[in-house]
């Protein structure tokens, strides 16, 4: 067992020399969100109170299609990164950090994947 | 590193602080962020139903406009419209610009005020395009 702090430990090693991948790329879904987001809503209210068939044919416009497209992809990219923050700080035990990140993973492919499969189909519907 | 000795006192870490603009601005980021997060799955809900026909449609339709429904609804707007305009304080924050007290905590108010203003006009837009207004 060793005396010494883990501070002194790391002191003099530089940093990690990675890592700020995650702190950018949630930046950069946070700016492509601004204009996705403001999209998402504008195409909710747009299909409110319209029937089936109409609600289909608004989201199958190729322009809708690519944003909500986009909108799915930077939405849980942004997410897991956010939920893996908050896991990363909350978390009491290793084991609980490692089961909730592969969770919030296994969530964000598996939502991506059914609302991809989704946007498509009713984008190649027509 | 992550686990505490067992009876060893804690800093009062919790309790002590007084409420201010910016802390309370920082916390409600982070949970407006997870309860956006629990949205995306009624946006997945809402893709497959539309891309599975018009029943599951129609059932997703009848919870959504239900009274709960509506009411967890206006709550991911609000959550949404916060995480917004918080967010765009953040991206600021990273150039370098707004860290002074009063404007930071001014602009707090203003996204808290904001969050809900956004929401209500979202709402009153989406009424008024259903024709209920």
């Amino acid at each position: 067992m060793s005396l010494r702090t883990p501070l002194s430990r790391v002191r003099g090693h530089g940093s990690a020399k990675e890592g700020a991948h995650l702190w950018i790329a949630q930046r950069a879904t946070a700016i492509a969100l601004v204009p996705l987001g403001l999209f998402l809503v504008a195409s909710v209210m747009a299909t409110i109170g319209i029937p089936y068939e109409a609600a289909r044919a608004y989201l199958a416009q190729p322009l809708v299609s690519i944003s909500l497209v986009l909108f799915v992809i930077a939405s849980l990219w942004h997410a897991r990164i956010g939920l893996g923050e908050v896991v990363a700080d909350y978390a009491s035990s290793d084991r609980t950090r490692v089961l909730l990140l592969l969770l919030f993973n296994f969530l964000a492919f598996g939502l991506g994947a059914a609302c991809l499969l989704a946007v498509l189909r009713i984008y190649f519907a027509g | 590193m992550s686990k505490h000795a067992a009876g060893r006192p804690l800093s009062p870490h919790l309790g002590v602080w007084r409420w201010s603009p910016t802390m309370a601005s920082s916390i409600f980021h982070r949970v407006s962020g997870v309860g956006n997060s629990l949205g995306l799955l009624v946006l997945a809900w809402w893709f497959v139903a539309l891309a599975s026909g018009p029943e599951a449609y129609a059932t997703f339709v009848a919870a959504a406009s239900s009274a709960m429904g509506r009411f967890i609804l206006f709550g991911f707007t609000v959550s949404l419209c916060f995480h917004f305009l918080n967010g765009i304080r953040h991206i600021v924050w990273d150039t370098g610009h707004g860290f002074d007290v009063s404007k930071s905590a001014a602009w707090s108010w203003f996204n808290f005020v904001g969050a809900i203003v956004l929401a209500l006009i979202i709402w009153v837009l989406g009424y008024a395009n259903l024709g209920a207004l």
